[in-house]
Parts: C-alpha cells; structure tokens; sequence
C-alpha cells in the first residue's frame, strides 16, 4: 500500500543555520505517528513542511501518492491544529469552522452538514454562537481540531495540541483525540514534547534531535530496545541509569559493575561478538528490591541517599558503582537516608550501548 | 511613597476586615492634584483668553482686560471668520480653506493608511525576498528631512502635472505618512499570533482574504490611531499646503496665516481669535471624540517594538 505521507531527503535551512538534514519518513495510511523531541528540534518545523507553511531547501513531500512539496497548504488534503489553538478571534465559533469551507466555495447545504457532524462528534453543538474569548482552553482545542475536521481531509496535523491545557485537561484530551483517531482513521501526526502523550497516542513515535530522526519504532520497541542512548535517556521518567563500562564477549558475555561479573544471559544483541568499554544502562522501573531481588541474576547492596514519596511509589536516590542510581520501591515503605537496600536486576532488560557512537549493541 | 510602605508595614488594628480605608486627603493626593491643576489652567487658560476675545467688539477689546469675560456677547467675528474675512486675494473667509482642508485631509488620510496597513501586513506576514531592505529603506525615508525634498517633490509634481492641485498635494500627504503608518502597522501586526496566520493559510485563505477577513477585524484599534495621527498632522500641516498647491486651494492653515499676518487695515484681534478657534475646531473634535480608543489604540501595540 502506498503510505499517506512520504517525505524524500528533506533539508531545510533558515539561512546558514540547518533545521532539517536529510530526513526521511514513510508514513502509512492511518498511522498515528508522534515525532517527539525536545524543544528546538524541529519538529513544528517538519510539520510545517508537510502543511506547505514553510518551503523545504531540498527534497519532496508526497501526500497519496501527489507530489505536494510546492502545492499551497489547502490543496494538499491537510488539517492543521496549533498549540495556541489560532482560533480567529472576531469570529464565532461557527465562523472558525466555515471559514476553511467558504473559502473553498462550498455549496451551503455541505457546510451545514459537515458543521453539523463536526460539532456533534466533538460535542461543542452550543458553543457554535458563542466567540472564541467566551471558551475555556479545552473547548477552544475542541473548536480547532473541528475546523480540521470540517475539512474532510486525509492527513491530521497536530503541533503540541495539549501543551497550553493544565494536566487534568491534558488527559481528557488525549483520550479523545485517541479515540477521534479510531472512529476516523485518518493519518495523524503528532508534534509533541510529553512522552506519555508519545507513548499513549502513538502507533509509532519518531524521536527526533537537531533535525534527525533517531529512532522510528512502536512504543513499546522505543521504551524496551532504545536505538541509541540518547533515546535511551530522552525516554522514560525518571530516566535510565546508566555505567560506564566494559563488555567482554569473549565467552559469555559479561559486564563489570562495582567489582562484580554480570553475565548477560537473556540479553538480546543488535550487534553480538563486540568487546570494550560499553554504556550499560537500565530503567529505575526494572530494578527490584526485597524478595524478588533474592531471585534477580544480578544483585547489590547499596545506601539510599534521598527518598521522593509520590504517594504509589517511591523514588530511590543512591549510587552504584559511582555513577548515580534510581530505582523505585513501593509507596508503603519507608525509607531513610544512609538505610541499606538490597537491589536486583535483570540484565536481559538492560540497554547496551558503544560509546563511541552511542549506539545499541 | 515614604508613608505608604510605612503604613503596609504597620500591623492591622484587630478589628479590620473588608478594604482598607482610604483618606481623601492625603498628602500624596494633595500633591498630585495641585500639579494636575496648575498644569491644566497653564494649558486652558491661552484657550479661555482666546474665546473670551472672540466673543468681544473691537472697542472692548481695546479697552478691557484681556481675561475679562465680554460684557456684550457677539458672534460677528466669528460669522466674518467663516465667510467674509479676506486671505489674500478672495473675501469669502475660512470656509473656502475649510473645505480646502476637507478635500486634501479625506483622501489622504484614506490612501495612507490603506496603503501603510497593506504594507505592515505584508511586511509582517509574508516576509518576501528583500522585505527587509524594503522596509529598511522606507524607513530611512522617514529620517530625511523634509526640506531637502521640497524642490525635487515640485519638479516631480510639475512634470506630473499635478503641481497646484489638490491631488498632488494629496500625493504628497500619502507618500510622506508612509513610513511611520507602515512602521505603526507592521508592529501592530507582528503582535498578531503567527499561527493564526497559518491557521488561515491551511484553511484556504490568500493574501486579500487573510487581510480582509482575519487582520483588518484585528486591527481596528490601530486603524483609529492611525486615523488621528494622519488627520491631525495633515490637518495642521502648512508647510506642504503653502508650497504645492495654488491659492485657490490653500488649506485652511495657510488660510488662517493669511488673516492673522495680514498686514493691512486694522488689527481685529477678535476676528483672528474666531478663525484660530474654528482651525482648530477639527483636530480637537477628533481627540475628544476618541481619546479613549486612541488610548487603548496605543496600549495595543502601537508603541510595542
Ligand atoms: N523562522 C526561523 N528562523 C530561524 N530559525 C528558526 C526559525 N524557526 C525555527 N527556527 C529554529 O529552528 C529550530 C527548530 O525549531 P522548531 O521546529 O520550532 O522546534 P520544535 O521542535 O521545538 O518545534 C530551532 O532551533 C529554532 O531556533
Ligand atoms: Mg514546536
């Protein structure tokens, strides 16, 4: 099947500084794609591209099939929803959601129509008279991916839609787009810097940083087998510890961590057979204590430094083998500083990198 | 503001609760209204001595107090400002250059600014190849004096064919409100959120509709601004009025100056009193009837970087 959105080789430039290099995506029909990544990456500037707000230096944009790279915004079958939400202001929200359509010189009937259903599937049927100043931030939201919606179009384009809405909101939201995106199935991108927002929404999520995509996986590929370290850390809060180390896959494969031998049965490699120094990491979440760290392959003794109660669990502070250590332990327990836990893990879990070029082994 | 932290400091009496009392007549308050008042007489009372005299016979003139109110109220000055007062050559007094006025104050005041909002807009949103120099240019033009320009401006208008009429002196008016109107209007519009713009963009609007549905219903705050500074200044303006148009088509400035610099007959003060009033009747009208909005005008961005 030919995907819904393919981008060719696309670079980008604003003047001498390079936003984009050379990035390439595929995007399938109904995908829910999230490019994520940190502020300045150049994800809205991506994003901008595909809508046709800003011209590519080099490459091209295919959208089914057409070639859109310098196709006006409207004409290439795109909704676009802003984090400001860009409701415009001296208009009711009636007005937003026709404008688009008027423009287009839609008969009055289809207007109505698709006003209609937009507003009964975003539930905002008795805000259409009212202006956009009389509506609460998750309303004016709703109002803007309704005038995408109104659009008909193929490809949903979201920059950081959630970020301008408090937590409780933000959640609300989330599930309704999630489910907007199941009834519709239309192609969704995604811009966001929340990585639950990534991992909850996405069908696949794009990490992106200066302008490249790192990794392009399935959440649960990006969460368990990060392509490189620095998605290693981007993703997962708190993130993973990491030690400096070395690999020694002469016989079984074994790193050394604070004077002990932990040997990596389980442990799947992209790249078998490399020794020398490595990056080993894993998550504060796959590190256990009490009981089940009695049954781990891997087990420490180590001193809690500072404890962070969050009510379900706690966050541990504490050092392994001089490098900074987190790792939770259930909510119930209490804990002080200088107390001693006894830790385990399971290296096949684990994330190892080169340090060299920081990527998988 | 010695007395104030004072008092914020000092712990409430037991009883307080609700807004804290004010006193009438503070010292602070007491300061601030007596210099509000000296300032206002300062500037009302050349207004007062004005009117007063406008309203007086000659002879009163001549032999009262300046600041007395007139005994005997006459509007003959006035009624011989308006329409037989002689300004050089004609004897049919201001409201020829009244209407003068009108005629050169409407359209150019019209063309500038809609010139001047197109432009800000274009400078600001579709940021074209060299819209940079473009604007840096226009703003240079606002730095060059005018002098240098009023012979060269002559020669152009001459050849145009327009010199002497009240077209080219509108012309004028329109070109040299240029700068500061696109440099008010740009700044107005880069406050405007950019993804607004996208947001229409998406939806299938272009240049015109962009202007015209989403930015011009923005920008009304601004346009009133725009609007009283343009008619105020070419309502005012002499220099331009005197040089490039023909007698018949002096503004009402230059007509006034012709009355009050006369230098023959008598000196009817009175008379020059009424016609400086009723100069001045248009500009005025218009700071009363929009000072409000002219405020809010300016704290919408007019003044913002
Ligand atoms: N109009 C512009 N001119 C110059 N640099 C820009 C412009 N827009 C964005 N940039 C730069 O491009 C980079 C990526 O921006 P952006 O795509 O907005 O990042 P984000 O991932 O936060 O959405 C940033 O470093 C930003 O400074
Ligand atoms: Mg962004």
């Amino acid at each position: 099947m030919q995907p819904s959105v393919s981008i060719q080789n696309l670079k980008l430039d604003f003047g001498s500084v390079s936003v984009l290099r050379d990035l390439n995506l595929d995007i399938g029909q109904g995908e829910f794609l999230v490019l994520l990544g940190s502020s300045g990456c150049g994800k809205s500037t991506l994003l901008n591209c595909i809508a046709g707000l800003l011209e590519p230096t080099e490459g091209a944009i295919h959208i089914n099939g057409q070639n859109v790279t310098w196709a006006e915004p409207s004409d290439r079958g795109i909704g676009m929803v802003f984090q400001s939400y860009a409701l415009y202001p001296q208009m009711t929200v009636e007005g937003n959601l026709t404008f688009g359509l008027k423009n287009a010189k839609m008969p009055k009937e289809e207007i109505k129509r698709r006003v209609a259903r937009a507003a009964e599937v975003l539930q905002i049927e008795p805000l259409l008279k009212r202006k956009p100043a009389a509506l609460s931030g998750g309303q004016r939201q709703r109002v803007a991916i309704g005038r995408a919606l109104v659009r008909d179009v193929d490809v949903f384009l979201f920059d950081e839609p959630l970020s301008n809405l408090d937590a409780k909101l933000r959640a609300d939201l989330r599930v309704e787009i999630k489910r907007l995106h199941q009834r519709l199935r239309n192609t969704m991108i995604y811009v966001t810097h929340d990585q639950v927002e990534a991992m909850t929404l996405a069908d696949r999520i794009a990490i992106m940083k200066g302008g490249v995509v790192m990794q392009l996986d399935a959440p649960g590929v990006i969460y368990n087998k990060p392509a490189n370290k620095y998605v290693a850390d981007f993703i997962g809060s708190p993130s993973m510890n990491f030690f400096a180390t070395t690999l020694d896959s002469t016989r079984e494969p074994k790193v050394r961590i604070a004077g002990k031998d932990v040997y990596l049965t389980g442990y799947e490699f992209t790249r078998p057979g490399i020794s020398g120094d490595v990056w080993f990491g894993i998550r504060p979440e796959h590190i256990v204590t009490g009981e089940l760290a009695d049954m781990a392959p891997a087990q420490f003794e180590v001193a809690a430094e500072l404890a962070e109660p969050m009510g379900a669990e706690t966050l541990i502070w504490s050092t392994l083998d001089g490098a900074p250590l987190r790792f939770r332990v259930d909510g119930q327990m209490t804990v002080s500083p200088g107390d001693m836990i006894r830790i385990g893990f399971d290296p096949a879990r684990a994330s190892i990198f080169d340090t060299v070029e920081e990527l998988r082994i | 503001m010695a007395d104030v932290t004072t008092t914020m400091q000092r712990p409430s009496p037991a009883h307080a609760s609700g807004p804290k009392p004010r006193r009438a007549f503070s010292r602070r308050n007491i300061m601030i209204y007596s210099i509000l008042f000296v300032l206002a007489v300062y500037y009302l009372l050349p207004f007062y001595v004005m009117l007063m005299t406008s309203l007086k016979g000659l002879t009163e003139i001549r032999t009262g107090n300046i600041f007395a109110p007139p005994v005997e109220i006459t509007f003959e000055p006035w009624a011989k400002a308006w329409s037989t007062v002689c300004t050089g050559l004609n004897c049919d007094g201001l409201s020829r250059g009244f209407w003068n006025s009108v005629k050169i104050t409407v359209p150019s005041v019209f063309f500038s600014i809609t010139v001047a909002s197109v432009n800000g807009y274009a400078l600001s949103m579709w940021r074209f190849k060299g819209a940079n120099v473009f604007f840096t240019i226009l703003i240079i033009g606002a730095f060059i004096p005018y002098q240098v320009m009023i012979y060269p401006i002559v020669v152009l208008l001459r050849e145009m064919g327009l010199y002497g009429n009240l077209g080219g002196l509108v012309l004028v008016h329109t070109i040299f409100g240029m700068p500061i109107l696109t440099l008010l209007f740009r700044n107005y519009f880069s406050s405007v959120p950019e993804e607004l713009f996208k947001a229409a963009r998406v939806d299938g609007a272009r240049f015109w509709t962009i202007y015209f549905k989403i930015m011009l219903p923005m920008a009304l705050p601004i346009f009133v601004v725009a609007v009283i500074l343009q008619t105020t200044a070419i309502w005012n303006d002499f220099l331009f009025g005197v040089i490039y148009t023909r007698p018949e088509n002096y503004p009402m400035t230059v007509q006034l100056n012709n009355i009050v610099n006369s230098v023959t007959g008598v000196k009817e003060y009175n008379v020059n009193m009424a016609a400086t009033l009723l100069s001045g009747v248009v500009p005025l009208t218009i700071y009363f009837l929009s000072g409000k909005l002219f405020v809010r005008g300016i704290a919408a961005g007019a003044v913002k970087g």
